[in-house]
């Protein structure tokens, strides 16, 4: 009783603790904004999010807070609000909880500060800017929005000169709502912080590539919240210090996320963010540890674009060429890399009701990831934070059916 | 008024495209009226609409999930089951996520054919979104030139650009009579005349155009049919002709649409007289956007309040297309708006094809009886 009693405590991460602390403070500072007298803006989850921090502008996230509203199972109330509304339940459920909410201030941080300013990206889906224009009326406030030109193939030179056009309309606009001039020096360091963050949170990811892998993708799930909100800052890298050091530690002592890890797959997709303990559990209970996942390593997934000397000139490739804004052959192929790099066995897809750009083309991956490397997939329908669309005896069946052909594969 | 050739073409496209083929034209099929038809003809090549086959999903089901609309799952059933094999290249603009993927997944599973993307802005208000704009399309020509192996000159598209002007103008013309005088063409034969623009040899659409004008022109002029039961289509692409018989069998009229291949097809002439490009740029650029686009934040609102307005229309029908997530998204803030100005709306979220049943018909009798 007591070594298994203690066996858990080992396994759990104690930076959590400290990542909870920064996430309330950083909620309590943007609710508190117009106390203040700091500005808000939300924006999109892939947004330029540095400009904002170099300008003293509170970033906040709507689709953050769409995945606090999924993981405090408080999505299909708020989806069927906006389905009162007028908006089909079809849409996504981000957005479509994000709409109701700000109406009745609901969900579990009784809503999100007003925004003085809207950031759209349009690089993770056209979803958003329905949504955010949307929102632009609702607060009749001033909407930015980035346009990124998708690479089905190739980024054009004419697709840089356009985005990278957009960025000093950005730092315009910027200096227009905040109404004080950009200090380029300070964007400087952001910009650094930023890479530094995102280089160090891919070094958190790859943590995964030892054996027992010392966390899951559904830690991954949790410890991304700071890559995607507080990027750009000394606490984003300081934190994500403290976390690989302790994921470090564990691999220095053989501490796995799952007990005796037997399989390791691959995540693609939103979470399921009501489920993520119960499919966490279940895959565990099999001895399935999901070792990376498609989402959360697109925070970094533009390194290869990013100039830390040059920031804002390498910011338009770097914000445009991330994961959801390729063709779906590259996909493919990053994933393909992402097997080969983490020694993935199986391919866990989310059909994501949600989101499109990140669900059509999934059959195709699916094909080409099981013709280039042979490993077998399971898809999950399901939806982000709409638990209407989970059907919970089926995709219990659809897993324990994947668990066994995995066993029966590995023994042949 | 009878267009027999048209429905011939129209109920067999594959047909059509086939027999062009045959006589040496190249043929290139594009998805969206986001396409500047206007270069592909500049370039000695039959332009065609794809509109997707209405029935008879069996292979684009092993490359779509459930929740993806029908337009696109029809436009990939036409190209995986061999039919598309009759395009020498195919063109997929940037609108919406679905046709997006659609072109990503089309590029990996139907082989021949040329493939090219259009990847234009999504902002049409701003003067870097312009001049990508005028970027993208210069690119997309040479692209062409050198996919069908010819040279464009300023006098080709010249050329072009007035051909397709005609048809916007003429289109334009049949759409006033109509507005006139509602019984002097159907329904069914105006949603014809739009698929069949998508189609058919433009020449023959000309000729078509200009003869039903003036067939029906002299009756047309004499009066405007003034009711409350005037109705305004909406939507995106209408593949759904069953409609315009609904409606006018549920006591309606439809005196306009503003459908993608309807109503905003003829919108916005192009100015000819500077460079050809920059003109069918200025085109995109001023003409209402579809909802996949952003031109300020109420631009299709006061689109469809001053249509609804000048065409006396006493009811706003919306028909999407299930899972066309852009004009889900727009409806019920144009509603709110139409409401404001005194117009009621109504929403019918179909599939093509329409199922069948009472539902619709019962819908939009309730709707139409609303309206007295």
């Amino acid at each position: 009783m007591n070594a298994r009693t203690d066996e858990k405590e080992r396994k759990k991460i104690k930076a959590v603790k400290k990542m909870k602390e920064i996430m309330t403070f950083y909620y309590i500072d943007a609710k508190t904004a117009s106390e203040t007298g700091k500005k808000v803006a939300w924006i999109t989850s892939g947004g330029p999010v540095e400009p904002l921090i170099a300008m003293d502008v509170i970033p906040v996230y709507p689709e953050n807070h769409g995945a606090m509203i999924g993981a405090a199972k408080m999505g299909v109330e708020l989806c069927e609000k906006a389905e009162a509304m007028g908006y089909s339940g079809d849409l996504c459920s981000y957005a479509r909880s994000d709409i109701a909410c700000a109406t009745v201030n609901g969900g579990p941080i009784g809503g999100l500060p007003r925004p003085d300013m809207l950031v759209c990206c349009n690089n993770i889906c056209g979803t958003v800017l329905k949504w955010y224009e949307i929102q632009a009326r609702y607060f009749n406030c001033p909407l930015f929005i980035l346009d990124t030109p998708f690479c089905h193939t190739s980024f054009s030179a004419e697709a840089k000169r356009y985005v990278r056009r957009q960025i000093d309309e950005y730092i315009t606009f910027l200096e227009e709502v905040c109404k004080k001039p950009f200090d380029r020096d300070r964007m400087a360091e952001v910009g650094r912080l930023s890479i530094e963050g995102q280089r160090l949170w891919q070094a958190v990811l790859d943590t995964t590539i030892n054996r027992p892998a010392p966390m899951t993708a559904f830690d991954a799930f949790f410890h991304l919240a700071l890559i995607v909100t507080l990027r750009g800052t000394q606490q984003a890298v300081d934190y994500y210090r403290l976390l690989l050091d302790e994921m470090n530690e564990r691999v220095r002592e053989g501490v796995g996320a799952v007990d005796e890890e037997k399989y390791r797959l691959l995540w693609d997709n939103l979470p399921i963010w009501y489920r993520t303990k119960w499919l966490s559990d279940k895959f565990a209970a099999h001895g399935a540890c999901l070792v990376a996942d498609t989402y959360t390593s697109a925070w970094c997934s533009s390194l290869k674009y990013m100039n830390e000397d040059d920031f804002l000139e390498s910011m338009a490739e770097g914000y445009t060429r991330i994961y959801l804004n390729i063709g779906v052959d590259e996909m493919a192929r990053t994933v393909i890399a992402m097997i080969d790099k983490y020694g993935a066995d199986g391919l866990v897809m989310h059909s994501n009701r949600s989101c499109k750009p990140y669900s059509l083309g999934q059959y195709d991956i699916r094909s080409i990831v099981e013709r280039e490397r042979g490993v077998p997939t399971l898809i999950i329908e399901a939806d982000m934070c709409d638990e209407r669309n989970f059907a919970e005896a089926q995709i219990e069946g659809r897993i324990d059916a994947f668990m066994e052909m995995m066993a029966a594969k590995g023994s042949a | 008024m009878k267009f027999d050739r048209l429905k011939e073409i129209v109920e067999d496209p594959w047909g059509t495209l086939g027999e062009m083929k045959e006589r040496g034209k190249k043929v290139v099929g594009y998805a969206c009226s986001y396409v500047p038809e206007e270069l592909i003809i500049a370039a000695g090549a039959h332009p065609a609409r794809l509109t997707g086959t209405r029935e008879g999903i069996r292979l684009a089901d092993g490359h779509l999930q459930s929740y993806c609309c029908s337009l696109v799952r029809g436009i990939l059933e036409d190209g995986l089951s061999g039919r598309g094999a009759v395009l020498d290249g195919v063109v997929f603009p940037h609108t919406c996520d679905s046709i997006q993927r659609l072109s990503d997944i089309w590029r990996l599973n139907v082989k021949g054919g040329f493939h090219l993307d259009l990847v234009l802005p999504v902002k049409l208000d701003t003067d870097s979104a312009r001049d990508y704009l005028v970027d993208v399309l210069k690119r997309f020509l040479s692209d062409l030139e050198r996919a069908l192996g010819v040279e464009v000159s300023e006098a080709d598209l010249r050329a072009s650009c007035l051909l397709t002007n005609e048809i916007r103008r003429l289109l334009h013309e049949l759409y006033m009579i109509r507005w006139r005088r509602p019984e002097l063409l159907a329904g069914a034969d105006l949603h014809l005349l739009n698929r069949a623009v998508g189609i058919a040899d433009r020449n023959l659409i000309v000729e078509t155009l200009r003869e039903a004008v003036a067939d029906l022109g002299a009756d047309g002029a004499r009066e405007t049919t003034k009711g409350n039961k005037n109705i305004l289509l909406a939507g995106g692409m209408c593949s759904t002709p069953d409609i315009f018989n609904l409606i006018a069998e549920a006591g309606g009229r439809v005196v306009w649409d503003d459908f993608c291949n309807g109503g905003r097809m003829f919108l916005e002439p192009l100015r000819l007289d500077g460079d050809p490009l920059a003109a069918v740029a200025d085109r995109f650029l001023s003409r209402v956007v579809c909802p996949c686009k952003h031109r300020g934040l109420t631009d299709r609102a006061n689109h469809l309040k001053a249509l609804a307005t000048e065409r006396g229309a006493g009811g706003v029908v919306f028909v999407h297309l299930k899972y066309c997530d852009p004009h889900a998204f727009d409806f019920p803030y144009l509603k709110a708006e139409l409401e404001k100005a005194g117009i009621a709306s109504l929403l019918l979220e179909v599939e093509d094809p329409l199922p069948p049943g009472a539902q619709i018909r019962t819908r939009l009798e309730a709707f139409l009886e609303m309206l007295d």
